[in-house]
């Protein structure tokens, strides 16, 4: 018995030395043997955390689970989305509407969660477009854009959509400075430095996350970057990264990297409120949309609003403060107290850490330089907390821990830097794949981080990923940030080009009301069906309505007579499920404008333009039941001026018409 | 010593059983008020649910089932008919006689766990193929549901 033992525990240990020595050899590839195990999420488990993630050039969010890295859902917002009609619906159409018209597709960089007192409350998520500028809210109860405002006066909105701590404001800063909407624009180019203006928005936020823009801050043309908003004791300022300070319209490359400073551009934004309600803005003539969604019509609706208040921050001296950052400052990142103010400069071999208190003595002192454009520029030195000197090359953006710790990330030499914010000293460094950009730590912009995680999104992939063609994924790289040492324990590809992203603890959102399906009851559609005993076609000139159910597993009507052919026909279709989770879907042959998917509870409509006499069938796209392949009908198509009557029904047959 | 094995083996699978339930989430996909009982305990007269019996009073509430109609119109009529024939669930014609009153509102109100123990239910389930939905009926809607099935099966 004894020998027996004996050798058994000895092959215990062999295996568990076996076991331990399981360890990558190869220690350049970063990964450690408990990485797996960091980062498993067991089948049928949650994830801890929600990762609201920019789509960047695809237009749209994305939300990923951490630490698995799975994706649950690509939200549209921005962009038409075919996967869930979005943009292709009559319903949804008008949210991409704006003062140029329906824009299909723009580029979204930047999330930022909805906060109250400082801390990430589940309610939303803002998106940015750069191209053509407008700020998005999305519902975290609904996953589903509920409202898009343009931005007039700008160009690139990029500094956005960055939130103050009880989302009372998000902002936009132009990135491009481009004269007024409310100027001519009709002049050279090369009078950039006389004509060319930046604004920066205040958007004001409601109760209800309604927004509207409260005023504009107008400024010398520069480029906005990045922004974000004080907190604790630096609430009520806002503070703007910008570049070119040169005034470059060309060859930027070169001709806006020639300072060694540009600007970090401090603005106390109760001061801006002060002018506002004394009357010192100046209303000025401009076109934007405003574009709704109504959770009882299923619809949304587009405004175009045409007045915007205007602030100067060249004669209201006491608004805008210039920082003097090395050099072309890209992140421009505020600590969870408050006090600390980090600007990235990407062209810079240092990390330069501004204070707020000494920001107020500078203030209060008139410790200027001089002034840029009517702004007072404050000497460098009486702002400064001090450097973070050689952190690595080209950095961009920083996040906190709440322990006292930033992260910054390296573009150039492809690393994450941990720092200590008062001390300065870099505390560690780990390697990314490749060519970073933002980061990400569980509210780590807010007052409370929740720093046991960070994510780094990378620009380049090259050699991570079997090859997909000239076009590679890029890529989201988790670390576990709860030790002193970061470590990597995940790889996993994103959609589009991954820019920043913000993560809040899974309980936050999952237990904020959820919405499961739409009440029928509750469904104020002009064009609901509600139950089977309503459903109709109804002709009005050359439009047919159709008010149609689906139900697992078939459409009400679904025989249809009588059409024409010069008719638009509309299918409203209602979905008269009451149940999570049980969409019903819906496709006409020859549509050349779409799908619909239609969630429990709601009506969506498309437009349909029969091209041909003939008779085309439509079914569910969405499989629903065993009987799914069971949910189809048919429309007949009748050249124009048949003596077909309008016939629909279900489940009879009528005596057939010729 | 097999005996210390023993314990030693049994130590290290409680040991992992019990990681396991303190790692297990919420199931978020089902209602809180969903309760799971033992299968052996179920009730086929009864069904599953918070009714373990429904008072009909004397007679039709004809204004209950007036109600009933309403609500059966959007929520149930796209997959039952008022006569014997089966669309895509049973017709309704004798169902009242059938099944117990409390059995209707259980399964009206939360049909999911009776489809899964109900052996009626599950034999059904063959034959229609389609497990009858949660339509997110109140309790108020399942009661004016069950007059009008009433009233539709000869109830004065």
């Amino acid at each position: 018995m004894n020998t027996k033992f004996l050798k058994i525990t000895a092959a215990l240990i062999l295996i568990v030395a076996f076991l331990g020595s399981c360890k990558p050899k190869n220690t350049s590839d970063a990964v450690s043997g408990d990485a797996a195990q960091k980062a498993y999420v067991a089948p049928g488990k949650y994830d801890e955390f929600y990762n609201f993630v920019s789509g960047g050039f695809s237009g749209q969010i994305s939300v990923y689970g951490l630490p698995s890295g799975r994706l649950f859902r690509v939200i549209p917002v921005f962009s038409v989305d075919p996967e869930k009609g979005w943009g292709y619906s009559e319903e949804t159409k008008p949210m991409l509407n704006t003062s140029h018209g329906f824009v299909p597709w723009d580029d979204l960089h930047h999330t930022e969660m909805s906060q109250t007192n400082g801390e990430i409350d589940g309610r939303w998520v803002f998106g940015n477009a750069n191209n053509t500028p407008r700020i998005a809210r999305i519902d975290l109860k609904t996953f589903k854009t509920a409202e898009i405002i343009e931005l007039p006066n700008s160009g690139g909105n990029h500094s956005s959509p960055f939130i103050t701590e009880n989302t009372e404001y998000v902002v936009a800063g132009t990135r491009f400075s481009v004269p007024g909407d409310y100027e001519n624009g009709d002049v050279p180019i090369n009078t950039y430095k006389e004509n060319y203006k930046g604004h920066i928005s205040f958007v004001k936020v409601g109760k209800e996350g309604e927004m509207d823009i409260a005023f504009q801050i107008m400024t010398p043309g520069v480029n906005f970057d990045l922004s974000h908003a004080g907190k604790g004791k630096s609430h009520g300022w806002f503070f703007f990264s910008c570049y070119n300070t040169e005034q470059a319209n060309t060859l930027l490359e070169v001709n806006a990297s020639q300072k060694d400073k540009d600007f970090i551009m401090a603005v106390n934004w109760k001061k801006a409120e002060e002018y506002v309600k004394a009357g010192k803005g100046k209303k000025q003539k401009v076109r934007y949309a405003h574009n709704t969604w109504d959770e009882h019509t299923h619809t949304a609706k587009s405004v175009i609003k045409t007045e915007v208040l205007v602030l100067d921050a060249s004669e209201l001296k006491d608004i805008c403060y210039m920082i003097p950052c090395p050099k072309s400052p890209h992140g421009c990142d505020v600590d969870p107290t408050g006090e600390y103010i980090v600007g990235s400069g990407k062209l810079a071999a240092l990390i330069p850490v501004f204070s707020f208190d000494k920001l107020q003595k500078a203030i209060k002192d008139k410790s200027y330089e001089g002034d840029y454009g009517g702004i007072p520029v404050l000497k460098y030195e009486s702002v400064l907390h001090g450097e973070v000197k050689k952190p690595g090359l080209g950095p961009l953006h920083t996040e906190f821990d709440g322990k006292g710790n930033a992260y910054t990330t390296m573009f150039v030499s492809s690393e994450v830097v941990k720092w200590d914010i008062k001390t300065l000293q870099v505390l560690d460094r780990v390697p990314t794949y490749y060519s970073v950009g933002h980061l990400c730590i569980p509210g780590g912009d807010s007052k409370k981080p929740f720093g046991k995680y960070l994510v780094a999104y990378n620009k380049i992939t090259k050699d991570r990923y079997l090859p997909t063609g000239p076009e590679l994924c890029h890529s989201a790289q988790l670390y576990d940030i709860s030790g002193d040492k970061m470590q990597l324990i995940l790889d996993f590809p994103t959609i589009g080009e991954p820019h920043y992203a913000q993560a809040a603890p899974a309980d936050l959102i999952r237990n904020n009301g959820q919405l499961k399906f739409y009440k029928i009851e509750d469904n104020k559609h002009p064009y609901v069906t509600k139950g089977e005993k309503d459903a109709k076609v109804v002709r009005e000139g050359n439009k047919v309505h159709v008010y149609m159910t689906s139900m697992r597993s078939h459409f009400a009507p679904d025989n249809i007579e009588g059409v024409f052919l010069g008719d638009e026909v509309y299918f409203h279709v209602t979905n008269l499920e009451q149940d999570w989770d049980v969409p019903h879907g819906f496709a006409i042959k020859g549509a050349d404008n779409g799908e619909l998917l239609i969630m429990p509870g709601e009506t969506t409509t498309l437009k349909w333009v029969p091209d041909r006499v003939g008779t085309f069938p439509f079914y569910c796209t969405d499989f629903c039941s065993a009987l799914h392949q069971e949910m189809q009908g048919y429309i007949r198509v009748s050249p124009k001026g048949s003596n077909i009557p309008l016939h629909y029904s279900l489940g009879t047959n009528v005596p057939a018409t010729k | 010593m097999n005996k210390m094995y023993a314990l030693a083996l049994g130590l290290l699978l409680f040991i992992s059983c019990g990681k396991d339930k303190t790692n297990a989430g919420e199931d978020f996909s089902k209602s809180s008020s969903t309760e799971t009982s033992d299968p052996t305990s179920y009730d086929p007269n009864r069904g599953e649910g918070k009714y373990s019996t429904v008072d009909l009073g004397t007679g039709l509430n004809v204004a209950m089932a007036a109600e009933g109609e309403k609500v059966a119109g959007v929520k149930c009529m796209s997959c039952h008919k008022l006569t014997d024939e089966r669309l895509v669930g049973p017709g309704w014609k004798g169902v009242t006689e059938r099944r117990t009153p409390q059995w209707l509102m259980n399964f009206a109100i939360n049909p999911d766990p009776m489809i899964d123990k109900d052996p009626e239910l599950q034999a059904q389930l063959e034959l229609c193929l389609v497990r009858m939905p949660n339509q997110a009926l109140t309790d108020d809607d399942a009661r004016n549901i069950l007059e009008y099935m009433r009233q539709n099966d000869g109830v004065k």
